[in-house]
């Protein structure tokens, strides 16, 4: 069930037809997800203290109505090292179209993974699971179960990729919490179930995975058309 | 809603049959009914008169005795009417045959049949279809009977949304020995559709394997159709249609654009323990061996051959299909080989894949595949048997389904030639083992025990 928190952001959500990124990673931080712990300010100077909370280096992403890909528009800076490149970057993103400020957050490292969720028209809410990173769509190296997720549902999607040994721990590689990820996979599926009759699609890309954890480091909630503009 | 007047009807109407035309749809329909079933068939036309010396009933309501089903060929906009008789006469269900419905821009027809018939609880299959099939029972297929390629009665029921891919697929069920309970061809799916059929057969007790063509479902209908699924304890094999990749709606999100509709069906089908069969081989193959075996395995298969090419041709298919081919314990070896024939006993290999060799004779056969139904090593034994070889006689079928009754482990056979063989064949057939006419079919039928959940 969506407590009034998370309505309260896909209404506000309503006027571009997608959540920004640092509401949609509020939401799926009240759902249990976890995610950076991210600052969105609106200034220069609030970025520099947000970074040196989090600690350089840092990711600092452009906030805005008008840029749903923000790399496409140039809005995102990782690996920001310290307070000079960070007032370079913050000076660059006021210039994007519908600035409302950045987020910082600090790098996250780990294995790539894209998780998914769509509401099919044949099977309404669907969950994916993916080998992330730039080839995610050449590979197509994707497992998909409909939602909600049992326990077995969720740990048998990385057990059905290709790339699935990736995880595992290969060639002397740390394997990839497995818990972690089916705790996020069936968190997901509860949460994109909760709110199927208001999303199209969900992108959490990448999700970063190491030993101990799985972090969503960016994620695009498009409503669906009936939600969206209504 | 009571399906059994559909299906196992005593009585049936042919409605639109022509006094005219015997080659109208109706006409062939009725003749089939008339001269070749065990039913009681009674034609309608609104003109009334006479058809090879049976009165012809201007209307159903005039026909004196109860009847089950109403098979109905006539123009679209005629169907409501008749369906409004078919209701106030009490008859248990119809088959609509007409096309003229939502397929060709008439909807509001096709509703308003839905909402006479839903406020009746009166069922009907179509419109636009080939109707139903029973063997030796009675069908409504409007194809001369000469035409059809008839399958023997048994255990497979199979629902198709598309009329030629049923019949097609009967063509194949008949040539590869695959008993059929029932084929439905549901047309344009108005009332009864997939989920509707799915929980009639899965209470109906001459169907073992439930068989779909799907070509695509309603919102969220494919959502309700795998959660029916998961309750039903018969295998579920469903060839989908429609394999390619759909352009992405939403090119905006990677998800919608990775998640293509076949990707997701397939992927759902899995999770829910429908078993997909990717093309119509497959589906022959599966039903095949399911309509034979419930009984689930882990994939650890014996291959017995008598050449040395058939044994790596199937280990490799094997691989492909998600099957292993374990090699087998000197003990087991040895276990075999003390009881084959002094000719074979130092040439055959039998570490599986066996190579009984060209010397074989039946005793061999029986030995190996008695010693890998025994063995825990091998959980399904493939025979693969070239009966131009001189040792093998024609019992030789009958004899391995006779270790397959004793020891109670799966076997799959494959022999090459139907025809020439034809007794060999059936001495697995009519023992309950299936017979595939290729390595891969046989194959395919072991994939079959190992993806079925509720065998």
């Amino acid at each position: 069930m969506l407590t009034d928190e998370m309505k309260a952001i896909l209404d506000d959500a309503r006027k571009q037809g997608w959540v920004l990124e640092p509401e949609a990673k509020r939401l799926l931080s009240l759902a249990g997800i976890d995610v950076p712990r991210f600052v969105w300010v609106h200034d220069k100077d609030q970025a520099l203290q947000a970074a040196e909370r989090a600690g350089f280096p840092i990711a600092v992403k452009v906030v805005s109505p008008d840029i749903l890909h923000k790399s496409d528009a140039g809005g995102v800076a990782v690996g920001v090292s310290d307070a000079a490149e960070l007032s370079d970057v913050v000076a660059r993103f006021r210039s994007l179209p519908g600035f409302a400020g950045v987020i910082v957050e600090p790098m996250v490292a780990g294995i790539e993974l894209i998780v998914g969720g769509k509401v099919d028209y044949q099977f309404g809410p669907i969950v994916l699971l993916g080998i992330g990173g730039t080839g995610v769509e050449i590979y197509q190296d994707i497992a998909v179960r409909m939602a909600p997720l049992s326990e077995n549902d969720a740990r048998s999607m990385p057990a059905g990729l290709k790339g699935g040994k990736l995880l595992e721990g290969y060639r002397g590689s740390r394997p990839v919490n497995m818990d972690r990820l089916a705790q996020l996979l069936i968190r997901f599926s509860t949460l994109l179930s909760a709110m199927a009759d208001r999303v199209e699609s969900i992108d959490l890309n990448p999700v970063m995975c190491t030993e101990t954890d799985c972090i969503v480091a960016d994620a695009r909630i498009l409503l669906a058309a009936a939600d969206a503009h209504s | 809603m009571n399906y059994a007047p559909l299906f196992n009807p005593q009585t049936v109407a042919v409605v639109g049959v022509s006094l005219s035309n015997d080659r109208h749809p109706a006409n062939v329909i009725y003749n089939k009914l008339h001269l070749r079933y065990p039913v009681k068939v009674y034609p309608v036309n609104p003109h009334g008169g006479m058809l090879h010396h049976d009165k012809v009933h201007r209307d159903i309501s005039e026909i004196p005795v109860k009847i089950d089903l109403a098979v109905i060929a006539v123009r679209a906009e005629h169907v409501p009417g008749i369906l409004e008789s078919c209701i106030r006469s009490k008859v248990g269900g119809a088959t609509i045959i007409s096309g003229g419905f939502a397929e060709s821009g008439r909807p509001d027809l096709q509703n308003r049949l839905v909402e006479l018939a839903g406020a009746s609880r009166f069922p009907f299959i179509g419109p636009n279809c080939l109707g139903i099939y029973v063997p030796n029972r009675f069908d409504t297929f409007f194809l001369p009977g000469e035409r059809l390629i008839r399958p023997d009665p048994g255990n497979v029921a199979i629902v198709s949304q598309s009329g030629g891919v049923l019949v097609d697929q009967l063509v194949k069920f008949a040539e590869q020995g695959v008993g059929l309970s029932l084929a439905v061809s549901i047309g344009n799916k108005a009332q009864i559709r997939e989920i509707d059929l799915l929980t009639y057969l899965a209470a109906e007790s001459d169907t073992r394997v439930i068989a779909f063509y799907i070509e695509g479902f309603e919102k969220n209908e494919g959502r309700r159709f795998v959660q029916a699924a998961t309750e039903i304890s018969k295998p579920i094999v469903v060839l989908k249609a429609g394999k390619t990749a759909e352009g992405s709606r939403a090119a905006s999100s990677h998800t919608a654009s990775l998640a293509g509709d076949y990707r997701v069906f397939s992927e759902i089908a899995a999770q829910h323990g429908i078993i997909e069969a990717r093309n119509e081989y497959e589906m022959v193959s599966f039903c095949e061996s399911l309509s034979c075996y419930q009984k689930s395995i882990t994939g650890k298969i014996g291959i017995i051959t008598v050449s040395g090419g058939h044994g790596v041709l199937s280990t490799d298919a094997c691989a492909e299909h998600g099957l292993q081919v374990p090699r087998l314990s000197e003990h087991w070896q040895k276990e075999i080989r003390n009881y084959l024939s002094p000719s074979v006993q130092p040439i055959a290999s039998l570490a599986n894949p066996i190579d009984l060799t060209g010397s074989a004779k039946d005793d061999d056969f029986i030995a190996a595949a008695r010693a890998l139904s025994q063995t825990p090593e091998i959980d399904c034994v493939i025979m693969l048997l070239l009966p131009y070889s001189p040792g093998i006689t024609s019992d030789l079928g009958a004899q391995l389904s006779y270790v397959y009754q004793q020891e109670g482990k799966p076997l799959v056979a494959y022999v090459p030639h139907q025809e020439k063989y034809r007794m060999l064949i059936e001495g697995f057939e009519l023992n309950n083992v299936p017979v595939a006419a290729s390595i891969e079919g046989a194959v395919m039928m072991a994939e079959a025990l190992r993806r079925c959940p509720v065998c």
